[in-house]
């Protein structure tokens, strides 16, 4: 019975935007596709510290957060959101990354644990496909 | 038979097969379109526009720290440059000083980092502040940075009336597209009056606000609302500073624009030539400037980010060739054309030799400065400026009825409009229905990455130990007094500028003087709506 509902249920998703920059429109966009594909997104809105985020991702027992950020601060802020998930005792959270991001960085942040990164030009649906297939309800 | 049954403009504005002169009111010549150099500017500012003096080349630079931006500076001057512009990070943008966790991970990453007037002192050491011009993109805490700069040219001997240059200082668009807010809009719009009227007593040479398109239309909006909310903010900054009593020609000359260029060649120049149109005609009518120097809007462009590719990214050499070409055509001022690379990290320094490039054979090879505005009379292009214009009026009323921007802002209305523009432009991008060559049309799959510049963390841990180091060595009882000073005033009307000054003197950052001001103005948090 238990397993029978956590399958059904809709994946609850954490859009983020972890440090001090104010391009929101791609996360926005992608929050919207999300929504109209049928999964239930909670945005936090700008400026968040990793505590923030992962306060927001506790409470609201998402199944995966994902993280935009277009300032150039991605080496620190997406280890640092994965550190405190760990730190918290969240080991199975998918952190999923997204923005000007470059390839270098790329196979760095996923050697860290972030689970893929979306560069500029990445179609909504191909990011909702990926969720859609990826992403599992963890309760 | 076509092969569409729509044809449209970027921003979906229908188009017609043909143009005659059938789709221009009567009159047109004389009312609408008129002289360059002569009201309503339609056709540029100055009667001989580029033949008389070409756009200023003002490429947007600065990261690290300050010590490495100056030694940047130096090099641009001793090649010939004259005006400086000045990219901040983003802590400075909002107001945290480098040392504080809020910074981690983002010091000198896009743009140098400037905490106290040490900084400011480092990155004007050695340059003259009577003999160039320096533009700062800086928003919330703009007039503090004014403050620091006006505290280095002091220390210079050099007299305030003397120093020129730029602050963005355009708060309103902040809100709409750009985010870099600290304070919510009044007090916000207290900091901007302050600016207005102490530069109009005190630095009449300052140009006190840059109202800003280019982050509203980067933010995903259409060209009509480009258009239309940056109008609308600054007919809120006129109002406001007729609110605090200066006379609308004292402050209204030193008033500019910044408008985004984006790919649809001749919606941009219809854009602009309808922005010019609208600011005359508003400042003349609606506000009785008299002096031509209020009715003339003087802009800045830089073609459109948001355009760019990752994907076969040379091929954004030639993107920003024809929005260049549509600034200029267009009549702009200056100009800033990004580089092919700035879709993966900043532009190396190749990459920025081939965008300023870019001007310099428009400037020299195409032979489209040689006369005052070539697509004048076209009766598409005037069709279009008329289109563009009327549609833009019509949003500027809807905020009017709303009790203006400041209101318009608070009720989210510019920021749900501009969203949903973005999501539609994304759905027919994946439609098909919107062309972008490399992502839905001539894809090639498994391109190698570009090489790209690197900025290495070292800038900030030199940057806070230099930070920390200041805290300790300062009089901190100066600093203690003068934040007391600064919370009085601005608990009350007084204008802050001066009380700025005081504080930056005595090595008070950044950082302290916003949290300071927090104490008194609150902060605005993001609605987060999507």
């Amino acid at each position: 019975m238990k397993r029978d509902l956590k399958s059904k249920r809709k994946l609850r998703l954490l859009v983020a935007k972890p440090g001090l920059d104010g391009h929101d429109r791609g996360a926005k966009i992608i929050a919207r596709a999300l929504r109209d594909a049928g999964f239930e997104v909670i945005y936090t809105g700008l400026h968040q510290t990793p505590e923030m985020i992962v306060s927001t991702a506790i409470q609201e027992d998402v199944d995966a957060v994902m993280l935009s950020i277009l300032s150039g601060a991605h080496n620190f802020l997406f280890p640092e959101v994965i550190k405190q998930l760990k730190d918290a005792g969240v080991t199975d959270l998918p952190v999923i990354g997204g923005g000007i991001i470059p390839e270098d960085d790329v196979r760095e942040l996923k050697k860290a644990g972030v689970l893929e990164i979306f560069g500029p030009g990445t179609s909504m649906q191909d990011i909702v496909k990926f969720v859609g297939e990826k992403i599992k309800p963890r309760y | 038979m076509d092969i569409k049954s729509q044809f449209t403009t970027i921003s979906d504005l229908p188009i017609n097969e043909l143009y005659t002169p059938d789709d221009l009111p009567k009159d047109a010549y004389k009312k609408e379109i008129g002289l360059p150099g002569k009201y309503p500017f339609t056709r540029g500012i100055h009667p001989n526009m580029y033949r008389g003096r070409t756009w200023t080349k003002r490429m947007f630079a600065g990261f690290g720290t300050p010590e490495e931006t100056n030694k940047r500076f130096k090099y641009l001057l001793e090649h010939g440059q004259t005006g400086l512009s000045v990219a901040f990070h983003f802590p400075t943008l909002m107001g945290w000083d480098s040392d504080s966790p809020r910074a981690r991970g983002e010091v000198g990453k896009c743009g140098v980092a400037i905490d106290s007037l040490r900084d400011m002192e480092v990155l004007f050491d050695g340059i003259p502040l009577d003999k160039v011009t320096t533009s700062m993109t800086i928003n919330s805490p703009a007039a503090i940075l004014l403050a620091m700069y006006l505290a280095v040219a002091e220390k210079q001997g050099i007299s305030f009336d003397k120093v020129g240059g730029t602050i963005q200082n355009d708060i309103l668009k902040e809100y709409i597209a750009q985010k870099t807010y600290i304070f919510p809009p009044k007090p916000s719009m207290r900091l901007i009056t302050d600016v207005l009227d102490y530069c109009t007593k005190s630095v009449p040479r300052w140009n006190t606000i840059s109202i800003s398109g280019y982050h509203i239309r980067e933010a995903g909006s259409t060209a009509i609302q480009e258009l239309a909310f940056t109008i609308a903010d600054g007919i809120a900054y006129v109002q406001a500073g007729l609110d605090v009593g200066l006379d609308v020609d004292s402050f209204a000359p030193r008033l500019s624009f910044f408008w985004d260029i984006h790919n649809d060649f001749f919606e941009e120049v219809a854009k602009l030539r309808a922005a010019r149109r609208m600011w005359a005609r508003i400042m003349k009518e609606r506000f009785k400037a008299k002096d031509v120097r209020s009715q003339m809007m003087r802009f800045h462009s830089q073609t459109a980010g948001c355009s760019l590719t990752a994907q076969q990214p040379v091929n954004n050499v030639v993107r920003t060739t024809i929005q260049a070409m549509a600034a200029v055509l267009g009549g702009t001022q200056s100009l800033h054309t990004n580089s092919l690379d700035e879709t993966y990290a900043l532009p190396t320094e190749e990459s920025v030799r081939i965008a300023l490039r870019t001007q310099q054979i428009i400037e020299e090879e195409s032979g489209v400065t040689n006369t005052v505005d070539p697509l004048g009379g076209s009766y598409f292009v005037e069709a279009l400026t008329d289109k563009l214009e009327e549609e833009a009026l019509k949003y500027i009323k809807k905020i009017d009825e709303m009790g203006g921007m400041v209101s318009a802002i608070e009720r989210g209305f510019p920021m749900a409009e501009i969203q949903r523009a973005s999501y539609r432009y994304q759905q027919q991008v994946e439609k098909g229905e919107k062309k972008i060559v490399g992502i839905n049309s001539h894809v090639l799959k498994d391109e190698p990455a570009p090489e790209i510049l690197r900025i290495s963390d070292e800038p900030e841990r030199k940057q806070i130990e230099e930070t920390r180091k200041l805290k300790q060595s300062r009089d901190n009882e100066k600093v203690k007094a003068a934040l007391a000073h600064l919370k009085k005033g601005a608990n009350g009307d007084t204008n802050l500028m001066p009380l700025f000054l005081d504080a930056v003197k005595v090595y008070t950052t950044l950082g302290e003087i916003v949290a300071t001001l927090k104490e008194v103005f609150g902060e605005y948090r993001d609605p987060a709506t999507y």
